[in-house]
């Protein structure tokens, strides 16, 4: 009766620890990857330090899939920049080239107009309406790199969910069955 | 601990690392070619100067571009994006950028360049503050490499002038 609960006793310990490993594991994972992610934002001062390309509206320059990294600096925005808006009422940010600048001189409040390098017209038609200018606020930060292919995950995984779900319950699989 | 799945994920995290240190080092090489582009730009024409309804004035203009461009390009450039700004200051703004023309050169071969042509983009003024009034015309160019770090850069050209008159 003692050598069985012993034995009983010892499973549950290693069950325990081996289960508190793995839980620690998957913290480390999930934490460093908040860590590479926090520490860009505050590298890069913009509030989403890399954004996927999803249309065709900058080729040949950037295709849909590609990668961009952003810089949000204190720097005047100039015209030939390609940069990441917000327009109110818009859920996608649009990254698209700086056509026009008129810079005020005290205040320095700049009215900025963008144009997709594909588009045969300007951006008047994609603000919101009656918007002619694009102001500071609505700038979420300047494209500075460029990898290529890279997004074509994350498009992968918004258009078809099920892979997401496939790729999150294998990658969870392996983990918590995975033994050092 | 050699199974299949151990060495099919030492493998992919082997071959992104080598990819990434490529991507890495040809965006470095980028920094090592120092470029010496030449342009010059003239204005041809004043076709159209008037202040519209609105009470903007509006300019179009007719201009000869000549650039030579090809020692931007190396291994790593997929295209270089060109462009004309007008740029000039008034009492209301202390900068005013407004594009004129602009095009893409997709290789080396198209780099060295000459184009009679009309501003593509309306030159339009916020206010009236167009006659007479001096601007530079600068020719910027965008750099787009086939991965890494995107630059940029610019020729000036001073000393343009707009009519006192509306035509």
């Amino acid at each position: 009766m003692g050598w069985i609960g012993e034995q009983v006793d010892s499973i549950k310990s290693i069950q325990f620890r081996q289960l508190l490993t793995q839980a620690i594991t998957l913290g480390m994972i999930v934490t460093s990857a908040l860590i590479i992610w926090k520490g860009l934002m505050c590298v890069t001062g913009s509030e989403s330090p890399v954004v996927v390309v999803l249309s065709g509206s900058m080729e040949p320059g950037f295709k849909r899939g590609d990668i961009l990294f952003l810089h949000m600096s204190k720097d005047p925005i100039r015209t030939g920049e390609i940069v990441v808006f917000n327009i109110d009422g818009r859920e996608i940010p649009i990254v698209h080239r700086v056509i026009k600048v008129h810079e005020r001189p005290d205040t320095g409040e700049v009215d900025i107009l963008t144009k997709g390098d594909n588009n045969p017209g300007d951006d008047r038609l994609l603000y919101a309406r009656g918007q002619q200018w694009l102001q500071r606020q609505h700038i979420m930060g300047r494209a500075v790199g460029f990898l290529p292919y890279v997004g074509w995950v994350t498009i992968i995984m918004t258009e078809k969910p099920i892979v997401k779900y496939i790729l999150i319950g294998a990658l969870g699989l392996l983990v918590i069955t995975s033994k050092e | 601990m050699h199974s299949f799945g151990y060495r099919a994920n030492a493998l992919l995290t082997f071959a992104v690392t080598i990819l990434a240190l490529i991507c890495a080092i040809a965006s470095f090489s980028d920094t090592l070619s120092t470029p010496t582009p030449t342009s010059n730009v003239q204005v041809l024409n004043i076709n159209r100067f008037q202040k519209k309804p609105d009470g903007d004035d509006e300019v179009s203009l007719t201009f000869n571009i000549s650039a030579n461009l090809q020692s931007l390009f190396t291994w790593n450039t997929k295209q270089v994006f060109v462009f004309l700004a007008a740029e000039y200051e008034t009492p209301k703004n202390s900068l005013n950028q407004v594009s004129l023309w602009d095009g893409i050169i997709p290789s080396k071969e198209h780099a060295d360049f000459w184009i009679h042509t009309t501003n593509k983009y309306r030159f339009i003024d916020q206010g009236s503050n167009l006659r007479g009034r001096n601007f530079n015309l600068t020719l910027h160019w965008h750099v787009m490499p086939k991965t890494g770090k995107m630059f940029a850069d610019k020729i000036v050209m001073t000393g343009y002038r707009l009519p006192q008159a509306y035509r």
